[in-house]
């Protein structure tokens, strides 16, 4: 028995370990490839003939093509803001349908779920047509503040997650709350919303990831203005034919640069994200 | 409720009556005349206030009518009738463009002025129906809410619509408006030949769903394998995931693994790399010259100068796909199917090792219907999410490897890659319109017959 459970056991490492290497080998094939001295895309072997930082340091000596510490700065303010704008609707909007009752509640929810599913770019075209009319495509700070409302306009219908949160905050709190003279919406700022750090928080890291990640409606928006391109354009403009023998090995330092970053923020508020999909209470 | 008829004083209270037809009925002149003259009966009743702004609302909306909206649906329905022509200037001895109707904005403009005349005819059965509020209220002696009382209303009885009000107007103007733009468009003539502001285009009705679906042209026979390897995708994307992500979660839960953390370290490490830049490396390492030829080359495996088709060969493009796809999703069902592990009860394994049952069995009657039960609707949004899945699509293959016999699409494509194809770069807005709906249809009849039987719909304060 004990010998038996001793070879399931050993097994069952040297098999996490075999997969826990093929989870990580992209990711230090990246970073390996971050330092490599010799410039060029694609080599027939793998591993560098020698190490430089100078990938790193032509990163942030902009050129007129590559201008990563503008890029980088261009998406945090957008992540910012846009991250504050969409943090606000979603919780408003979770919270209205979790805990308040009216005439238009389940209807509201059904159309949420309905517009959910229509391809998210499909609307693209006409985003791009309503911002142009709405002038808001003239200069490029105009456009961050469009590409601002794109990322945000829509995120009240993202409520699905966070309601679900709320609706684990037992009711019997609230009430007690209205008892004590409360209003709904004090309720709501003073009880509900300090109660929810972990929904919050997570509320907060997807809205901030998405600027990050996006690059379809970016591009489209951005067109051909690299001054305020955000870093996934950047990016990928670095991939194209006629760039990636110049910035292969930058294009991996750049990937380095803005994972780092994120991933400390992801894995800081990991937490959160477990909690806020298994709920406040626990079962 | 016991608790809330304590409050000191309810200021709204509404009849419980108040609806159109009851106020149409049983309203007096002033109420029936608020139907038609914003906050009339409001403004009739001392309610200034809230009176006024109904009354503001109104005048502006007749003012745009007059000045804009009325052309503006006059254009929707033509979409434009004068085309941009070349007039010879002859004092300057060139041609010059004479500005013609552009058919993009008189549809857009019209949809606008639609939708801001539904939301006025709202508005006025708003009015109607607090003028028949107030007229009850006056009529039972009743007090009869100041300005000052609707505003702290918004912090109580109203407090939906104030905290709805940012985020609806957020949706209309970036979700509705121009989804309703581009459904419109699934029945124009708007694709490469009809580009405005040069040409105009034209109302077709179902031309291009007939065009989508007739037999033997080449949009079908681009439209069916899409859709089917867009279905096959979406489920071997959502069941692999699932399946392979709770077996590591579980894995990594026995009670004979050490280190749970480490190796819980070791897998989130790539959630917390940015999904964009996991797919462009993965992207490079899988090139025909990429890491992983070169290696397989080292190894003898292949040729020196060979190399697999990742991205190039169809079905290698697909498994590799799916394959990438693991790689990224595996974590992330990881990371929530932990904790919902945790919260199986333990006297159910115990009472199933007792009855002698193997880990197999243990695994198929309690841990998978466990999951499954709670997990229904996170697969369901995952399965549609995959439906959708542009980003893995796009930055991975890029719909790619192209094929003759299809209408602009790759044999990766999914649907949606397709008609950001047929948008962006084909410029058939038409079709891709049609497309976006077909996706939509077929994600919605999917979802609401399985999301409308799952225990999270139907009991959703189970909790409470």
């Amino acid at each position: 028995m004990k010998t038996k459970r001793f070879i399931v056991n050993t097994a069952c490492h040297i098999l996490l370990a075999v997969l826990s290497v093929i989870w990580i080998l992209p990711i230090f094939y990246v970073i390996l490839t971050s330092f490599r001295e010799e410039s060029g895309s694609y080599k027939s072997y793998i591993w560098p003939r020698g190490f430089t930082l100078d990938n790193y340091i032509n990163l942030f000596h902009g050129n007129t093509n590559i201008n990563f510490t503008r890029w980088f700065t261009n998406t945090l303010v957008i992540a910012i803001f846009s991250t504050i704008l969409s943090a606000f609707f979603v919780l408003c909007v979770s919270y209205v349908m979790s805990r308040l009752r009216f005439k238009m509640r389940k209807k509201f929810m059904n159309i949420a779920l309905i517009l959910g599913m229509f391809p998210g770019f499909m609307s693209m075209i006409a985003v791009y047509y309503i911002l142009k009319g709405l002038g808001l495509l003239e200069t490029g700070v105009l456009k961050q503040i469009a590409l601002v409302l794109v990322y945000s306009g829509g995120a009240g219908l993202g409520f699905y997650m966070a309601k679900g949160f709320f609706d684990t905050i037992p009711k019997s709190i609230d009430e007690a709350a209205y008892i004590d003279g409360a209003t709904k919406w004090d309720t709501f700022v003073r009880i509900t919303i300090p109660l929810s750090k972990p929904i919050i928080t997570y509320t907060l890291i997807t809205a901030f990831m998405g600027p990050w990640v996006d690059y379809i409606f970016a591009k489209v928006i951005m067109g051909n203005d690299s001054q305020y391109y955000t870093i996934a354009i950047g990016l990928w403009t670095m991939l194209e034919q006629e760039f990636v023998e110049y910035y292969y090995t930058q294009f991996y330092a750049g990937c380095v640069m803005i994972s780092i970053p994120i991933a400390i923020l992801f894995l800081l508020t990991q937490k959160c994200y477990v909690e806020g999909v298994s709920g406040a209470v626990k079962g | 409720m016991g608790i809330k008829k304590k409050k000191a004083q309810p200021v709204y209270d509404r009849p419980s009556d108040a609806n159109i037809s009851q106020a149409f009925k049983k309203g007096n002149t002033v109420t029936k005349a608020s139907f038609f003259v914003f906050g009339l009966g409001n403004l009739m009743n001392r309610q200034i206030g809230r009176g006024l702004i109904f009354l503001a609302l109104e005048i502006a909306y007749l003012i745009y009518m007059v000045a804009f909206g009325i052309g503006a649906l006059g254009d929707f329905i033509t979409l434009g009738t004068a085309q941009q022509g070349e007039v010879y200037n002859a004092a300057l001895g060139i041609y010059e463009y004479s500005a013609g109707d552009d058919s993009m904005l008189c549809l857009l403009y019209g949809v606008i002025t639609l939708v801001m005349t539904a939301a006025v005819i709202f508005l006025g059965c708003m009015s109607g129906k607090s003028a028949f509020c107030t007229q009850v209220r006056k009529e039972k002696g009743k007090h009869i809410p100041t300005f000052r009382d609707d505003i702290r209303s918004l912090k109580e009885e109203n407090l939906h619509g104030f905290l709805l009000s940012f985020p609806i107007i957020g949706i209309v103007c970036f979700t509705i408006v121009p989804l309703i733009f581009m459904i419109l468009i699934a029945f124009t003539s708007y694709d490469h030949e009809h580009q405005p502001p040069g040409n105009l285009f034209d109302w077709v009705g179902l031309d291009n769903f007939k065009a989508m679906f007739s037999q033997g042209s080449k949009l079908a026979g681009t439209f069916w394998p899409v859709l089917s390897w867009t279905l096959i995708w979406a489920v071997f994307a959502t069941v692999s995931c699932f399946i392979l992500g709770m077996l590591l979660a579980l894995l990594i839960n026995r009670k004979g693994t050490r280190a749970k953390g480490f190796w819980r370290f070791m897998f989130v490490l790539s959630v917390a790399v940015p999904q964009f830049v996991t797919l462009l490396s993965m992207r490079t390492i899988f090139n025909a010259n990429g890491p992983v030829n070169v290696i397989l080359r080292q190894l003898g495996i292949i040729g020196a100068t060979e190399s697999i088709p990742f991205f190039t060969n169809a079905l290698y493009a697909k498994i590799t796909i799916i394959c990438i796809n693991i790689w990224i999703g595996v974590p992330f069902t990881m990371l929530s199917t932990t904790g919902i592990l945790q919260n199986i009860p333990a006297e159910l394994y115990e009472a199933a090792k007792i009855d002698g049952a193997s880990a197999a069995t243990i695994f198929r009657k309690i841990t998978l219907p466990y999951m499954l039960f709670v997990m229904t609707p996170n697969l369901i949004t995952s399965f549609t999410g995959n439906i959708n899945n542009f980003n893995v699509i796009f930055l991975l293959s890029g719909g790619g490897p192209d094929s003759m016999d299809y209408y602009y699409a790759g044999k990766t494509d999914l649907l949606v890659t397709w008609l950001y194809r047929l948008t962006i770069t084909q410029k058939d807005y038409n079709l891709g319109a049609v497309i976006g709906i077909l996706v939509f249809i077929i994600l919605a009849t999917l979802s609401l017959i399985t999301y409308r039987r799952t225990g999270a719909y139907k009991d959703e304060g189970a909790f409470q």
